[in-house]
């Protein structure tokens, strides 16, 4: 990828420099475009003098992506963007013949052996899923460990860590939605996260799940929250850390910054940059094709309560570390102050987490700096053995 | 600092992009891409076409069906009418007043409106535009519809009715 990099006209970042270079490539476009009596000419004028297409032209000509030895990480939000596009499309298309409530597990079993490539819109919608939380998360931690949080992108990390949770409710509620007997114990199981919260857990969770036990009223309302809360809430949320990340454009990372302005590179955005965004898309496109045509998404026996559960019922990968840590702190500290202790304990993490801007808001290193670092390493090698430890005792 | 090597270097960039878009490699390349993309395009929009259009093909292999059985349909009452799914549109059998048997397609030739057997009025009546058949044939008496009701050959069993296409 340096290579490739490289050949780029790799630019100084001080923006007079910037500036320059770009009028000097206005002026061709204008000459051109003021010759041009084509078809093509005139509807772009059309167009631009109604919607100002000039003005979005000229800042994409602009916005520059920094070049160094980390700049892999920088396609990660990209591939995560992408990848939420499938899944509206995906889920607009199960949206077709998806029925809530009674019907769900039935029309979820027409979709996939009734209809048509049901089965691969499906696969394709469950695999998308877990994927996009795979490169979420990728994407936090290496905004993480790139200190990119720091001043002044500190709400990018906040409506940051707010899409990963709405992204973690989208994955738990659509996972109930086919009501095979996997997703039905998976949702009864999962539940147990929001029961230990401590006083208004069980108030929280029967009216999450409406009602004593998971049933079709919980179908009905999980598949509201999937379909139409969460969007709601999600798409907006997103839209501002999208503006946020042109605002303030990328991060560099500290090592980056220590450098002069002048020996920093960058490449323009458009089209340099956004070519490799759609290469990226384009792996992601081929990586998601594969697993849900070569590894259809299974669809279970219709759950059903009075069948006892299967063996080695769990959470999707993703809920895995903080349902296996409860699961530690219950076996070491018996009854309920096991599971206060491990959802207060989870949340004291969760809490620093979302506050390291604040703590570590300086662009310089210090001892700040190196604590953040040292805890971002401690959480994820604790979410990683959790995780193994989860599914070493499911296995 | 170095600007002007920056504006110089424009055109060097230019010269050499725009010769080399009548080169064959350029020309393969864009070809291609060109042909990757339909390809890619095909195989997202086929499976979504076929799976939006499932019940439509689903509907055509109803529509294939030739005949019907109707348990028990031969104690229907005098001047009265069944209805019932022939393939997967509406139909209605008719035990006429003076014991005949008839079935007709119940889908009114106007706007595909269900029509109604009224046998008080001697009539088989749509409610939509007012268009009105006769019972016994299917013709179109009087209002907007065009044609005839689609007539079906009716077998009257010990058990039940078979009604089959003409």
């Amino acid at each position: 990828m340096s290579g490739a990099v490289d050949s780029e006209p790799a630019v100084d970042v001080s923006e007079g420099i910037a500036a320059r270079a770009l009028s000097s490539q206005d002026k061709p476009h204008a000459e051109n475009s003021q010759k041009g009596t084509g078809t093509i000419e005139s509807v772009y004028e059309w167009i631009d003098e109604r919607l100002g297409l000039g003005e979005v032209i000229a800042l994409a000509r602009h916005k520059r992506i920094p070049v160094h030895s980390q700049s892999f990480w920088y396609y990660w939000g990209g591939i995560s963007l992408f990848l939420f596009v499938i899944q509206i499309f995906t889920g607009i298309l199960l949206l077709v013949y998806y029925r809530p409530g009674a019907e769900a597990f039935e029309s979820v079993r027409q979709i996939t052996y009734v209809m048509h490539f049901g089965w691969l819109i499906r696969s394709a919608h469950s695999w998308c899923a877990n994927l996009f939380m795979f490169s979420i998360l990728v994407h936090m931690f290496s905004v993480y460990f790139m200190k990119a949080y720091r001043k002044p992108r500190e709400v990018g990390w906040l409506t940051g860590i707010a899409l990963l949770f709405f992204a973690a409710m989208f994955g738990f509620s659509g996972y109930l939605l086919p009501m095979d007997e996997l997703s039905y114990y998976a949702t009864k199981v999962g539940l147990q996260i929001p029961a230990s919260i401590p006083f208004m857990g069980a108030f929280t969770t029967t009216i999450l799940r409406g009602g004593p036990e998971v049933s079709d009223f919980t179908v009905q309302r999980f598949f509201a929250l999937h379909v139409v809360i969460l969007p709601l809430l999600f798409i907006p949320l997103l839209g501002l850390h999208l503006f946020l990340v042109q605002k303030h454009g990328n991060a560099v990372p500290p090592s980056e910054e220590a450098k002069p302005l002048a020996a920093r590179k960058s490449i323009p955005f458009f089209p340099n940059f956004f070519q490799k965004d759609l290469a990226m898309w384009l792996i992601s496109l081929n990586v998601l094709a594969l697993l849900a045509s070569i590894f259809p998404w299974d669809l279970g026996r219709q759950a059903d309560s009075l069948v006892p559960a299967p063996a080695g019922i769990h959470p999707e990968w993703y809920f895995m570390a903080p349902f296996h840590m409860l699961k530690i702190l219950g076996n070491w500290l018996p009854g309920a102050t096991g599971e206060v202790v491990g959802i207060l304990l989870f949340t004291t993490g969760l809490a620093i987490w979302v506050v390291i801007p604040f703590y570590d808001g300086e662009n310089k290193t210090g001892t700040r700096g190196r604590n953040a670092h040292y805890f971002g390493l401690f959480a994820v090698a604790a979410l990683i053995i959790t995780t193994a430890l989860g599914y070493w005792g499911i296995r | 600092m170095s600007d002007p090597v920056l504006i110089e270097s424009q055109p060097e960039i230019e010269v050499p992009f725009e010769e080399a878009e009548s080169t064959p490699t350029r020309r393969a390349f864009v070809g291609i891409a060109a042909a990757a993309g339909l390809c890619y395009a095909g195989a997202v929009c086929y499976p979504i076409y076929r799976y939006l259009a499932s019940p439509a093909e689903m509907a055509a292999s109803e529509g294939a069906v030739r005949q019907v059985t109707l348990d028990k349909a031969q104690a229907l009452p005098l001047a009265s009418a069944l209805m019932f799914k022939f393939g997967s549109s509406p139909a209605m059998l008719i035990h006429g007043a003076d014991d005949s048997w008839v079935a007709f397609s119940a889908v009114c030739t106007h706007l595909g409106c269900t029509v109604k057997f009224e046998p008080e009025l001697n009539r088989i009546h749509c409610s939509c535009h007012g268009g009105v058949y006769d019972p016994h044939t299917g013709k179109n008496v009087s209002g907007p519809p065009p044609k005839p009701l689609k007539a079906y050959q009716v077998n009257v069993g010990a058990t039940s009715v078979t009604v089959s296409r003409a």
